[in-house]
Order: C-alpha cells, then sequence, then structure tokens
C-alpha cells in the first residue's frame, strides 16, 4: 500500500467487478475515500464536486441499504438521483432492460447504477450504453463496492490488507459480496479462507486465483480417460492441483512487500479449526431459501455449524484483535449472535459508513476525478 | 473462384432443365470409394453416371465445367429447429429449407419442438406439405416420442411413421422417465427408426446455463454438470442393450459421453451418436469471453477443452458418427437480454460447411490457432484477453479429408435415418442431390446475409474458407451463386 502503487486514474466509463481491476486502481479508489468520510463530520454534508450529472438507481431487486448508500454517495457530491425500482418478473413480462437503459440515457443520465439477480448483466448492460454502469450486484457474480468497501474498512482497522488471513462464511456458491471480496483481498495481498458447507461452496473456487483465470484450467491437460477400456471409467477426473499453486499469489505478496504461509483461496468445511488462525472474519447473509433446494437440512443446524457468537469465539481460540464484519442485512441469531455484532470487535456500523465514503469515490473517479489530496478539506 | 467459371461457360439457364453434365469437378463419393476428377451426368432427376469422359446421351445438355471444384452428394442435417407452426417469427420451413440449401444440406431432418409438437400424422403431414412447396432441400419430419413431449405417454408413432416422420425424438426436453424411454425403444423396433435422445438429467441441470466448472464460478453463473448427460447416455445405453432398440444420441458434448459410447460400441449396442461445430469449435470459455453474450447460451453448453479435444477424436474415431448443426434460430430481441433469460441455442445450417471445411480439413491446428478465434473478444480488455487467447492451447487434433468429412455430413447420417433415393450417396440410379463446392472461395460470416430467419451464431465475422456454389435436388439447379442464390422455378 505505498504511493507508487496506485495508478492516476480508472480505465474505463463503468465499474463492473474487482476482477478486471488493477491492484493500483483498487488502492486509487481507497485512497479517494479516506478524505470522504470526513463528510460525516462535516455541518454542511456536500461537496459540489458532481453538480448537475445525473445518477440513476436501477434496482431489479429489493435493496435498502445499497440504494441508500448510493444515492446520499450522489448527493453528497451534489449529483442528481433518480430512484427506480422494479422487480425482475416485469422483466420477464417483456419489459427489455436495454430498452430501459437507453431510455434512461435519452433522458440524460451519466450513471446507471443496476442491481440484478441475474449475473453478467452490467456487463451486458455496459456494451448497450454510453453511460457509466456501476455494478451494484448482479446475480451471483460480484459487488464491487461491497468489496471496496470491506477492504477499505479492514485497512481502516488493520492498517493494511496484505499478509492478513481473511474467512468468508456461509453461501459463498450465491453470494456476489463472497467473489467480490475474494478478488479485492487477493489483489491487495491477503489470504482468503472460504468456509461454509460443502453444498454452498462452488466448484474449483479454490482455483480461481492460483490460475490466474480460468481458461488455463480449462485447456490444462486433463487427459480425458478409459480410452479403450472396456466400462466408463469416470470421466474427466478432477485435475491434479496446480503445480505452481502460489506463482501468481507470491507475486501479488511481494509486491505488496510480505510472504503468505498459504495458497491465497482455501477452503474448509469447518468453521472452528480455521478460526484461530484468522486475522477477520466476514459472516455472510443465509438465504433461507436456499434450504428448500436441499442445500442444507435446516436453519438450525446451519446455525449449529457456522454461527459466530462471542463465546464460540473464546471457546475456540480466536485472536484477540480478530475483526468481525458483515455485509449486512444479518440474520441476527442465525449467522451472528447480535451481542458479537454490537461489539468493539465488530465493524460492521463502519461499513456501512465506509460503504458511502467508498461510492463516493468510484463516482468522483469515474468522474475524471483525479486523486484526492489526504487532506480532510479536499472538495474536488 | 465463381468468378472464373463464370467466364469459362455459359450460365445454367434453367432451374428445371432436364440433364446435366457436371464436367472435370473433383468428385468425392465415400459411399462408392469415388474420389478423383470425374464427369457426372443428371438425368431425370437421379444420378445417371459417373466416371471418366461421361458423354452425353443425346438430347438437350447443360454443360458445367468445374475445374478447381469439388461435387459432393448433397449434405444431410439431421438435427435442425425450423419453429414451424407455431413460432415463425424465429424461422418457418420455407426459411429454414432454404438456409440448409445454401449451406450444402439437401435434406434436413426437423425436430417436433414446435407449437404444437409434432406429434401425431397432422403435424407431420403438414411439415412434409409446406417443405413441398418451399421447394429447397429436403425435409424429413421427426416426430415426438411422446404426447406434446411431456415425457409421460408415448405419443402416436405408428402414425407419424406412416405419415413420413424418420425418427422420434422429445429432443429439448429430454427423458426423465426411464421406463417411458424403455418403451419408446422398444415400440420403435416394429419401424427400426432410432429414437433420438437430448441426453440430459433434468435434475443435476435445473436452472442451470452453462457448463458447471471454474468459469461457472467465476462468472457466478449456474451450472450444468457434465455428469448429467453422461448419466443420462449410460443409462439410454443400457435400456438400448435391454431393448435392442435403435439409439441416436444427440449432440454429444462431453468426454465421459464419448467413453460411455466406446464401451456400448463394444457391446454391440445399436448406438449412434452426432456431434455440433459449436462443440468442436468453441468452450464455455467464450461465454466468459464474450462478457455474458447469449450466443453462447447452448444445450448442452460449451464444455471444457478437454471436453472438446475428446469429442473431436471420436468424431475422427467414428464413435461419433456424424455432425449435425442443431440449428436453432431464435429472434435477436429474445438472445439480446440478460444471459439467464435468453433461450438457448444457435443457428448453424449456413456456417456448418464453412466451418467444418476450415478447420477440421486439413493440417488442424488448437484452438488458439483458429481463425477468427479472436473475434468473440471484440470489446474485452487487452490484459483479459491475452490471458484467455493464451490459454486456448494449440494442441494438435487430428484432421479430416474431405471423404472423412462428406462421411460424417452425409452419407452417416443419411443411413443412420435410413433416408430413401440413395441420399448421401452419388451413386447410379440416386437421386440427383448434388453440391458443388469452391473449398478454396473465402468468405466471412455475416448474420444478416442469412437466409435463415435466426441470426444468433457466435461464428459472426469469423473468415472462412469453402463455400457452395451449386445445389441441385432430384436433378433439378435450385441454388447457384453466381446467379444471386436461389433459382424461382
Amino acid at each position: 500500500m505505498n504511493e507508487g502503487g496506485r495508478t492516476p486514474a480508472l480505465r474505463g466509463k463503468d465499474l463492473l467487478e474487482l476482477e478486471s481491476l488493477e491492484p493500483g486502481e483498487i488502492q486509487l479508489i481507497l485512497e479517494t475515500a479516506r478524505p470522504m468520510l470526513s463528510v460525516f463530520s462535516r455541518p454542511v454534508k456536500k461537496y459540489p464536486t458532481l453538480r448537475g450529472r445525473i445518477m440513476v438507481n436501477l434496482f431489479y431487486e429489493p435493496s435498502t441499504r445499497t440504494r441508500t448508500s448510493f444515492e446520499l454517495a450522489a448527493k453528497s457530491l451534489s449529483a442528481d438521483v433518480v430512484n427506480i425500482a422494479t422487480t425482475t418478473s416485469s422483466v420477464t413480462k417483456g419489459e427489455s432492460l436495454a430498452d430501459t437503459a437507453r431510455t434512461l440515457e435519452a433522458l440524460g443520465a451519466d450513471w446507471i447504477v443496476l442491481r440484478h439477480s441475474a449475473s453478467g448483466t452490467p456487463a451486458f448492460l455496459a456494451r448497450q450504453v454510453r453511460a457509466g454502469v456501476i455494478n451494484a450486484g448482479d446475480g451471483s457474480h460480484e459487488h464491487p463496492t461491497q468489496g471496496l468497501l470491506d477492504l477499505f474498512t479492514i485497512l481502516r482497522r488493520k492498517g493494511r490488507i496484505a499478509g492478513l488471513r481473511v474467512g468468508l462464511v456461509g453461501d459463498i456458491l450465491h453470494s456476489r459480496v463472497a467473489r467480490s471480496d475474494l478478488w479485492g483481498l487477493t489483489k491487495m495481498g491477503a489470504e482468503v479462507v472460504l468456509i461454509g458447507p460443502p453444498t454452498l461452496i462452488p466448484v474449483e473456487v479454490e482455483n480461481l486465483v492460483q490460475t490466474g483465470s480460468p481458461a488455463a484450467t480449462a485447456a490444462s491437460p486433463v487427459p480425458p480417460s478409459a480410452t479403450g477400456s472396456a466400462w466408463p471409467s469416470p470421466p474427466l477426473a478432477p485435475a491434479p492441483p496446480p503445480a505452481s499453486a502460489s506463482a501468481s499469489m507470491s507475486a501479488a505478496a511481494a509486491a505488496a512487500g510480505v510472504s503468505l504461509p498459504h495458497p491465497p483461496v482455501t477452503v474448509s468445511y469447518d468453521l472452528e479449526s480455521v478460526l484461530p488462525t484468522l486475522d477477520v472474519v466476514q459472516v455472510l447473509r443465509l438465504q433461507l431459501e436456499r434450504q428448500k433446494r436441499g442445500l442444507f437440512p435446516s436453519a438450525q443446524e446451519y446455525s449449529e455449524l457456522y454461527r459466530l457468537d462471542s463465546e464460540r469465539l473464546q471457546r475456540w481460540g480466536a485472536k484477540p484483535d480478530l475483526l468481525v464484519m458483515h455485509p449486512g442485512p444479518a440474520n441476527l441469531g442465525l449467522e451472528i449472535s447480535e451481542e458479537l455484532a454490537n461489539s468493539p470487535r465488530s465493524a460492521i456500523r463502519e461499513q456501512v459508513q465506509n460503504g458511502v465514503a467508498v461510492r463516493m469515490a468510484v463516482l468522483y473517479l469515474l468522474a475524471g476525478g483525479r486523486p484526492a489530496q489526504d487532506t480532510e478539506t479536499q472538495t474536488g | 473462384m465463381a468468378r472464373s467459371i463464370q467466364a469459362k461457360q455459359s450460365p445454367p439457364s434453367d432451374r428445371s432443365a432436364q440433364k446435366w453434365l457436371l464436367r472435370g469437378g473433383h468428385v468425392i463419393d465415400p459411399a462408392n470409394g469415388r474420389d478423383a476428377v470425374l464427369d457426372i451426368l443428371l438425368a431425370d432427376g437421379v444420378v445417371a453416371a459417373v466416371g471418366e469422359d461421361v458423354t452425353r446421351d443425346g438430347g438437350p445438355v447443360q454443360v458445367l465445367d468445374l475445374d478447381g471444384l469439388l461435387v459432393l452428394p448433397g449434405l444431410v442435417d439431421m438435427h435442425v429447429h425450423l419453429r414451424e407452426p407455431g413460432q415463425e417469427r424465429k424461422e418457418t420451413i420455407a426459411t429454414g429449407a432454404r438456409a440448409a440449401l445454401a449451406g450444402g444440406f439437401t435434406s434436413l431432418a426437423c425436430m417436433p419442438n414446435t407449437e404444437p409438437a409434432l406429434d401425431d400424422a397432422t403435424g407431420i403431414r403438414y411439415v412434409r406439405e409446406q417443405a413441398a412447396r418451399a421447394g429447397a432441400a429436403r425435409v424429413y419430419p421427426i416426430g415426438a416420442i411422446s404426447k406434446g413431449r411431456r415425457g409421460e405417454e408415448l405419443a402416436a408413432i405408428g402414425e407419424m411413421v406412416a405419415a413420413g416422420a424418420v425418427a422420434v425424438s422429445d429432443d429439448g426436453s429430454p427423458v426423465q422417465d426411464s421406463a417411458l424411454m424403455r418403451h419408446a425403444l422398444e415400440y420403435c423396433r416394429r419401424w427400426d427408426i432410432p429414437v433420438i435422445e437430448h441426453a440430459e438429467d433434468a435434475q443435476l441441470a435445473v436452472g442451470g446455463v452453462m457448463n458447471e466448472g471454474l468459469v461457472s464460478t467465476r462468472l457466478g453463473l449456474r451450472g450444468i454438470p457434465v455428469e448429467g448427460e453422461v448419466s443420462q447416455v449410460f443409462r439410454d445405453c443400457l435400456l438400448a442393450q435391454l431393448t435392442r432398440g435403435r439409439l441416436h444420441i444427440a449432440h454429444v458434448s462431453a468426454a465421459g459421453s464419448v467413453a460411455v459410447l466406446r464401451w456400448a460400441r463394444q457391446q454391440g449396442i445399436r448406438v449412434t451418436a452426432e456431434v455440433t461445430p459449436h462443440h468442436l469449435l468453441l468452450t464455455e470459455v467464450e461465454v466468459s469471453r464474450s462478457r455474458y453474450d447469449a450466443n453462447t447460451k447452448v444445450n448442452p453448453p460449451l464444455r471444457s477443452e478437454a471436453d472438446r479435444q475428446e469429442v473431436w477424436r471420436a468424431l475422427h474415431e467414428g464413435i461419433i458418427d456424424c455432425i449435425a448443426s442443431d440449428h436453432a434460430p431464435h429472434m435477436a430481441e429474445e438472445k439480446n437480454v440478460e444471459f439467464d433469460l435468453a433461450p438457448f441455442g444457435v443457428v448453424g445450417l449456413e456456417t456448418t460447411l464453412g466451418l467444418v471445411a476450415t478447420h477440421l480439413v486439413g493440417p488442424s491446428l488448437g484452438a488458439g490457432e483458429r481463425a477468427g478465434a479472436q473475434r468473440l473478444g471484440a470489446g474485452v480488455e487487452p490484459r483479459q484477453m491475452g490471458v484467455e487467447s493464451e490459454a486456448l492451447g494449440t494442441a494438435q487434433l487430428p484432421s479430416f479429408t474431405w471423404a472423412q468429412v462428406v462421411e460424417r455430413l452425409a452419407v452417416q447420417p443419411a443411413r443412420i435415418l435410413r433416408l430413401p433415393g440413395g441420399a448421401g450417396t452419388l451413386s447410379a440410379g440416386a437421386a440427383a442431390d448434388v453440391i458443388v463446392v469452391d473449398p478454396r472461395a473465402e468468405w466471412t460470416v455475416k448474420p444478416e446475409e442469412f437466409y435463415s430467419r435466426g441470426k444468433n451464431t457466435p461464428f459472426a465475422g469469423w473468415p472462412l474458407r469453402g463455400r457452395v456454389e451449386y445445389a441441385w435436388v432430384g436433378g433439378e439447379l435450385r441454388f447457384a451463386r453466381e446467379r444471386g442464390g436461389f433459382l424461382e422455378s
């Protein structure tokens, strides 16, 4: 996290995912967000930077927190905000998303902040319009501003990201937060441990970062088996772990001046055993409807296996300075106890405030803003 | 090439000329072991003679000199969705039959997933009548296995066969009920027609939109595991063994399915199989490379590179018998949507021959060397592109001769469907379904120029080599590129 690592500006008009951001771009956003925090302590909570610009919140899924956070961020920079809340069902009834977006653009939208239940929709939309597209969460893909605010929160609490060991607990399979956290954390030199029941861990997820890109694994020489055998042996046996598993990891970490003892991404089904090794734990929200698909037997059993509370932290030997996070909204008492969520270890409230600052930074930079000076009086 | 042909001779004058003498072309007719420069005489709707210096046998004859061109039996596509009746905005029997002929297919078999489904004699007769009216490629309807394609009760198979159905299939709706599949295989023994199966375990695939693996994990898309296909292929092979029925596996996409098919052949199970051009040439990485472009959304999904290579080898080896396009036209408005919401399928009638000629014939390089492979990446950041195209690899795959291609695009599908009139061959007396291909003609895939109503292809912009110049059906010249395409009678 040295000053020289950041890039001078963001590439592109959109923020679609953290996967394709350079570490320098992430650092730029985090550094730009820092002075933005002062908006909460000023008597007048506005900068004039984006006066006359229009940001549209286009939300195809219900959301209070993210939508409000974007709205406050835009208003703090004096942009005008339009909120459109609709449901995915109206899309399936024949209302074309591309058509809606072109209409919004014709009405003068500079940015479209899109929340959608289908993965990849922001990338699809970004091809259709000239307006900037900001992904506010797409299906099970990414939620990049959440990933950024999580990085920002860790950085402010811990003073660094590189070299930390961060656990993500819960439904990794369906979590866009987990994917953005995974990319953001590993790009900034942290280790990520994905923790949850095996049914909620996506296939090959531990290979995401090691291979650098899925194409490498897709093309890896997995010998199709059973040629000429009398009985079909298991086709496509699992790929052997890449020999140079830590190559790209050590590059990222080395750039940050740390060496990591583990691969950048590992998976564990057992929270108790890995908890003592963690510096940060982010508890994810459990979607109860997953139970209907047979992915876990009951909320009770899930809670027994993966709930965090202060008593468990003590009993399982968590580090005294373990930082506890949750992207919200939490099922209190199910995945995290209310008492832990409100304890000094918890950064959950800060995550909310930091979210506004990070989103201000994103809007500011997408509008062509230069890197902020680290003063509390920066006005763009 | 087409221009030089024109210079050498008078243009064909009449679609319904009675006799044609095709002179000096390279005749490739693997069914009769022919692979040489020969003359061929078409008379009275049939192949009258093939040989060196075939002479005119009196009467007026149209003569074409075909130096440097290939003369092939008309190709046969055994897996086409024509959408009529019920979805004519996507395609009609007439537009689909024209697209087929422009792509070199003088015969096609169409799937029964229309609205309503082709599950009785009325539907079968309707398709045949519309096809006769269209006057392009021959159209052979495939009837449904089950009433309404619901997978519950057998459809009126006997009545459909009597009306002209050449096979049965619930394509698009894999048969989940093993007892129904067993009974279909048994019942069809009465006519010895193939039961064509879209092999997929619906429960494993539910909600999936692409291959399950690292790419689906990364993109956050619901995966379709390869095991859902392999297990169903295995079940179907066992049922074919039990019943001694004839099974045909549509669009094989998985290396595991190839292993099962190889085993089934060794057991003497009566099973045949097809593969599509997109499963031979593309992988799941295209979904990522194209940034969720729904023209990469097909069922079965584009699989891994290992799967791609294995189905290619299986096609070369003969474990997979033939190539079929699985031509699945959709409207642009249906495809240009969120990936999860788009329908599955791509068109293929007008690209299959060019793709095969360019990428399967002759020295073949791996996917990374494919001309045009970069086209899909337009708009993707260079860094990402670089990583992915590099990773596609340059593995050496066996190449095909033209005779092997004709075997897989004409002889085998005609044999599997037992098409009449010597389809897929240039045997003396066979119906004169003949195409002339310029193997050196270079062209670029432009969906807006397709005869098909469907423009949904992942191959847009690909440079290809090899193109149909003329096509006769029953001795009638129906397509001539130099004359602007289709000739009206």
